[in-house]
């Protein structure tokens, strides 16, 4: 069988690259010496937050604009997204950081006292204000990998662990690949995840604070995501005390109830970004890359899939094609 | 322009480097304002390994770097920072950082000065985050620092120079010292106040890498000096309670 394309690397960007190319009626080869995505792919360790306008508080505006794509991409690929929308909120004492955010962003609205508690009955009644961004989504990313993973295996395509490329050769290896991308550089995250099945949380809320911004996850069965540092560092080893102690800390002070949760894994990685953050498709000799989706990987994967395939089944160049 | 320790820097602007929407971004703010020194924390950023690229941007900004200690609560921990510092930059430079307390993130006096002995007697140019209190200033020079870093407000509250009178007490008591208005800064005026107060330089980091457009508010602080030291330099009036007329008056209109 002669094969369009060989994928290398199966994290977020390398699946969602292969599911892309492949629904489009391309014979694609998937390469991952490590297998199936588990705890070496920084995919793994992620919040599965697709909140694009959340993200413009920092980030650049393709970001905002090209992750609205991302929960149809997903939903359409099968992944169980929740659109339950974000709530942000701020401790009374840092009431300036919510006001800073809701001029940085757009798309929400104003929720008082007891428009939080419509939303979110069982946080606590300390938030006299918050924003609430209704259009956003989330879903568990680990699911959402083996989701595609079940897709490419019933078009055929497995995650090989050593086999010659044949056809184009699309680089998704993430931090793996930095010999051959100079600038791109890892920037570290840690996280926990926690059961606690008293506390029932519907949908991804953030706190903001000026010292320790915290975010949770619902996962469903009482499971949420705790996240997440962010580190100048390429260091992947396992998360500092402190680190912990700040986000367990932050935690305790969006929700009490959290203090009974049981801590069910504690994870660090570095996450591949190029100097503005924003991703490439970068071409080689002998390859293309896409790489540098920073902590946008969930977020960004569907439209850096679709530039991708643009470009290698139609000849399209997109914005981040390079 | 301001000399410590022998080396003239180009800028009284001295920029963090934390906190930036991207590293492209601190770079543009860099640029933009011309900072002079770049400061970069040393303890936070090596977590767990090593902070390659980043460091190579850092050093890529072309301007002399500032190494601190910064989260540490211990003189042990400041000192062994320090140490990982000067090997990790290539730099005696380290900004001193001992911290009292935990919600203000004050200085510790006691610790800082010992710290800055152990520090200078083994080669470090040591820039003490200190207080503005006279005596722990006159301390710290006796250690050896020949820099005065003394805070406008505590570290990331953009609050300004909150002790005015202390300030320009401590600046009055030792006049050849350079001296850097270290942390609390929230807007240029707050930078240019300190310029025309007579201090040499202001060292920040939130109140541009937060701002909206960080690049445009670094070249607002780094005007913002530049004005602040240039009335410095001329001389300002003194305030004074009796209004007096500025209009020249030639010749009395004739009433008849």
């Amino acid at each position: 069988m002669n094969i369009d394309a060989t994928i290398l690397g199966a994290g977020v960007a390398g699946l969602s690259v292969a599911a892309e190319l492949s629904a489009r009626g391309a014979r694609v080869r998937l390469i991952d010496p490590e297998g199936a995505p588990g705890p070496l792919a920084c995919s793994w360790w992620a919040a599965g937050m697709l909140a694009p306008l959340c993200e413009g508080e920092t980030a650049e505006e393709p970001v905002v604009r090209l992750g609205r794509e991302a929960a149809a991409w997903w939903q359409a690929a099968g992944a169980a997204v929740t659109q339950a929308g974000t709530l942000v909120v701020a401790l009374d004492r840092d009431r300036g950081e919510l006001d800073r955010f809701a001029r940085r962003t757009g798309g929400h609205e104003t929720l008082d006292r007891a428009g939080v508690g419509a939303l979110e009955p069982e946080l606590p009644d300390r938030f006299a204000s918050a924003l609430h961004f209704a259009s956003e989504a989330h879903m568990d990313p680990r699911a959402a990998l083996e989701t595609l993973q079940r897709t490419l295996a019933a078009r055929g395509v497995r995650i090989e662990r050593a086999t010659p490329p044949q056809g184009q050769i699309i680089d998704c290896r993430g931090l793996a690949a930095r010999d051959r991308l100079p600038g791109l550089r890892g920037v570290r995250g840690e996280m926990a995840i926690l059961r606690a099945p008293g506390v029932g949380i519907n949908r991804t809320v953030r706190l903001l604070h000026p010292r320790h911004p915290l975010y949770i996850v619902p996962r469903g069965d009482g499971i949420y995501m705790l996240g997440a540092t962010q580190i100048e560092s390429e260091g992947r080893g396992p998360a500092s005390l402190r680190s912990v102690v700040e986000l367990l800390n932050a935690a305790y002070a969006l929700h009490p109830g959290l203090a009974e949760a049981q801590v069910l894994e504690i994870g660090a990685d570095a996450r591949p970004a190029f100097a503005d953050n924003l991703p490439r498709i970068v071409r080689q000799e002998d390859r293309i890359h896409v790489n540098g989706l920073f902590r946008h990987g969930y977020l960004l994967a569907p439209a850096l899939a679709r530039m991708t395939a643009d470009w290698v089944l139609e000849g399209n160049t997109s914005e981040f094609l390079q | 322009m301001p000399v410590f320790y022998g080396v003239e820097i180009a800028s009284p602007l001295m920029l963090g480097t934390a906190q930036y929407p991207s590293p492209a971004i601190m770079a543009e703010a860099f640029h933009r304002s011309g900072a002079g020194v770049a400061t970069v924390s040393v303890r936070r950023e090596a977590a767990g390994g090593d902070g390659g690229a980043f460091w190579d941007m850092i050093e890529g900004l072309g301007v002399p770097v500032l190494p601190n200690t910064a989260g540490c609560h211990s003189v042990r921990e400041a000192v062994t920072t320090a140490h990982m510092a000067r090997e990790l930059f290539g730099t005696d430079w380290i900004k001193l950082e001992v911290i009292g307390h935990e919600d203000t993130l004050q200085p510790d006096p006691f610790g800082l000065i010992e710290a800055a002995r152990i520090l200078c007697e083994d080669g470090f140019r040591v820039f003490p985050y200190m207080t503005e209190d006279g005596i722990l200033a006159g301390r710290l020079l006796e250690a050896g620092c020949e820099v005065l870093m003394p805070w406008g407000a505590p570290i990331g509250t953009g609050r300004g120079l909150n002790n005015l009178y202390g300030l320009r007490t401590l600046r009055a008591q030792f006049p050849g010292v350079p001296m850097v208005i270290d942390a609390g800064l929230g807007m240029p005026s707050h930078a240019a106040q300190a310029m025309e107060l007579g201090f040499d330089a202001v060292l920040l980091n939130t109140a541009v890498a937060k701002a909206g457009a960080p690049a445009a508010m670094a070249e607002g602080f780094a005007r913002a000096l530049e004005a602040g030291r240039l009335a410095h330099e001329a001389d300002p009036m003194e305030p004074r309670d009796m209004a007096a007329p500025s209009t020249p008056v030639l010749g009395l209109a004739e009433l008849e």
